[in-house]
């Protein structure tokens, strides 16, 4: 087994070239992809190798990235759209809605929206407005379209040339505040499917949920939690939409208490979904309501004051304890 | 209100213009097929409006007025060539042999789509404005990645003129000089909105400002449309990048069956613009320059009064489609909450599982 260290910002850069390489019809697009290699660097290097034509440094429009991609799919390719930042996206919503999402329907399963959004998502990084939020709820209630999220380099390699072989459209989002983090990846074996959760630690009494950034921040949780004999089950949901509901719920069935933990406010959110479905699959295993740790209903807040807003392992274990002390 | 800019090569009374950039390359047959493709369609078209005042589609939007364009468009395509329209260009699918029951089968409510986009190289009707302008810049894109020598044609109408993915498609198609000819109608009215409304400058001047020429023709002239379209789309064939086609026209009906357009226009109006018939001024062309017989001419109609019974009959036996066929192709791969739907639905008898 060929593993390697790397941060998930080189792994996902040598996801895409290993996608590159195996299928002459992948292309990259965004902004300052090219020469620059991305304003994170994850597509370093690869126009130099590519060349211009299969790394294609778009002009600053984000309704276009998409919509051509669209055009492209019809054609045969398969695009990799690079959204510089989260909150860039909005121009490109009505693309991503009205047509990325519903072309295969419209055409009767002719057309195959083949086509990979990156979206660099949530906060953590100290940045100004619009470069930390967590707009992935929009995209799961868009029916037709797939939302998954790497917490790992090993995922990120892997989830990358997965989500660009898979059929249907994808909306792929890096947690940009672990970019730069290391971590093992095993160049020979994907680790699971695409829409697969993984449990990432294992425990008896309370089960986390989460994806992307609050991967590690569940992790630490669990860690303190267990100093104070609270034995935590972590799930990496990775797949936002669908969400792998078989594994959340056979953790569940053992535990009967959940949190869920996102940067997203929780109205509507992939943590309710997660406590919706699990409240009705798990019923009689629950001991304590589902409770979702999230951001607050405000617009994301200046970067001075966004560790209160995220989820912190002091939220965490707060609803852990509350969960915990629930009387039935 | 027409400029002199404007291509002409026939005039509403049917005589040839002269004109310093083009001319016509049509012999007799084919300025009569141009004709029969007209005449078709607007009798089809008439056959839909009825169908949808009788209750039996849930809307349509008349291409009254504006066959010359879209005729002369669709003609000028080749085989190879892939086009996008909106949801007006009944005409160009006619051209690209859609047919005339799977254009109504949205308007039926039956379906999103219709067609096979892959085998007409005619993509599915766009009902968002403009979204189908990218759609072609990227597939035009695709085709110079694959060294193909194909145009591609996109349709959309001064209303969507003011969007900004049509404004996007032109920068894109200008930076990357892409193969596609953007085709404006201008039918002067977006519902209710004038196109003076959507632009302080004729449309085709705005090419100019993204670095690609642009054409005003007459877009009641079939003629003159197919001439500036065919060279169009010839440029970009061999290279030459993109251009903006703005046909100048009339949507002489509602904008659809759901409008009434005598709440913001004049009837005088649209009596200027009944005298600049795009089919009239073809007929008299063929009377007087080819000797056409009357009986030549009354063919057509009976083939197009004979389509536009099967439209009526093909439209009436479109039933209600199985329920269960909403899961269908709502995703390329399996989906748990596909699969559980589809569960839902047999299970509560609301279908019976048929595909």
């Amino acid at each position: 087994m060929a593993t390697t260290t790397m941060t998930m910002a080189k792994a996902l850069n040598e996801g895409l070239r290993r996608a590159m390489e195996k299928n002459a019809k992948v292309l990259l697009m965004g902004e300052d992809i090219g020469r620059l290699g991305g304003v994170f660097r994850i597509t370093d290097g690869l126009q130099k190798d590519f060349g211009e034509d299969r790394v294609i440094d778009a002009p600053l429009a984000e309704s276009a990235i998409v919509g051509t991609a669209v055009g492209l799919a019809i054609r045969g390719y398969r695009t990799v759209c690079e959204i510089q930042f989260d909150g860039f996206v909005y121009p490109a919503f009505d693309q991503i809605v009205s047509q990325v999402a519903k072309m295969h329907k419209r055409s009767d399963g002719v057309y195959t929206m083949g086509l990979v959004i990156r979206l660099p998502f949530q906060g953590g990084i100290g940045a100004i407005e619009h470069h930390s939020e967590s707009p992935e709820p929009y995209f799961a209630q868009t029916a037709g379209l797939r939302v998954v999220s790497c917490s790992t380099p090993n995922d990120a390699y892997w989830m990358i040339q997965q989500s660009i072989e898979h059929d249907d459209p994808i909306i792929f989002c890096e947690p940009k505040s672990r970019y730069w983090e290391k971590g093992e990846v095993d160049l020979d074996e994907a680790p699971c499917g695409l829409f697969d959760a993984q449990v990432r630690r294992t425990g008896s009494d309370v089960t986390l949920i989460g994806y992307g950034s609050s991967v590690k921040t569940m992790l630490r949780a669990a860690q303190t939690a267990e100093t104070e004999e609270t034995s935590i089950e972590v799930i990496d949901a990775r797949s936002v939409s669908p969400l792998d509901l078989d594994t959340m719920a056979r953790s569940l069935e053992k535990t009967g208490r959940l949190v869920v933990v996102q940067e997203s406010p929780h109205t509507a959110s992939i943590g309710s979904e997660i406590v919706a479905e699990l409240s009705q699959r798990c019923f009689y295993s629950l001991r304590a309501p589902g409770l979702r740790v999230s951001g607050y209903h405000v617009p994301y807040p200046p970067s001075r004051i966004e560790d209160d807003y995220r989820p912190s392992v002091d939220r965490i274990l707060d609803a852990v304890d509350r969960v915990m002390g629930f009387e039935s | 209100m027409i400029d002199e800019e404007l291509v002409q090569l026939l005039t509403p009374e049917g005589e040839r213009a002269a004109n310093r950039d083009y001319e016509s390359t049509l012999g007799g047959d084919e300025i009569f097929a141009l004709y029969r493709d007209m005449v078709i369609i607007r009798r089809l078209c008439n056959e839909s409006t009825s169908l949808q005042r009788q209750g039996q589609l849930a809307l349509w939007a008349p291409v009254q007025g504006q066959e010359a364009a879209q005729i002369g468009a669709g003609r000028a395509l080749a085989p190879h060539d892939f086009s996008f329209p909106s949801y007006r260009e009944h005409g160009v699918a006619w051209c690209r042999g859609v047919p005339p029951e799977d254009m109504l089968r949205v308007f039926r409510a039956v379906t999103t789509g219709g067609w096979d986009p892959q085998k007409y190289r005619h993509s599915v009707p766009t009902v968002v404005l403009g979204n189908q302008t990218l759609h072609a810049v990227g597939y035009a894109m695709g085709v110079q990645r694959d060294g193909a020598e194909e145009a591609v044609l996109t349709f959309f109408g001064d209303g969507a003129s003011s969007q900004g993915d049509v404004l996007e498609s032109f920068v894109w198609a200008a930076s990357f000089n892409a193969p596609v000819v953007f085709f404006c109608q201008n039918n002067q009215w977006g519902i209710s909105t004038p196109s003076s409304v959507q632009s302080k400058i004729p449309l085709y001047h705005r090419a100019h400002g993204f670095g690609f020429p642009g054409v005003r023709v007459d877009g009641n002239d079939v003629l003159a449309v197919y001439e500036v379209t065919k060279r169009a789309l010839e440029h970009a064939r061999v290279g030459g990048g993109p251009s903006l086609i703005e046909a100048y026209t009339y949507r002489i009906g509602a904008h659809t069956t759901s409008d009434d357009p005598t709440r913001y226009r004049i009837d005088a109006e649209v009596e200027v613009w009944k005298h600049r018939d795009p089919i009239e001024r073809v007929k008299s062309l063929l009377v007087r320059e080819y000797k056409v017989k009357k009986a030549a001419f009354d063919e057509v109609v009976d083939e197009a009064e004979s389509l536009a019974l099967k439209l009526r009959d093909d439209v009436l036996a479109m039933g209600r489609p199985d329920p269960i066929t909403m899961f269908d192709h709502a995703y390329a791969a399996p989906h748990p909450l596909i699969e559980e739907g589809r569960r839902e639905m047999i299970e509560l008898g609301i279908s019976g599982g048929v595909r």
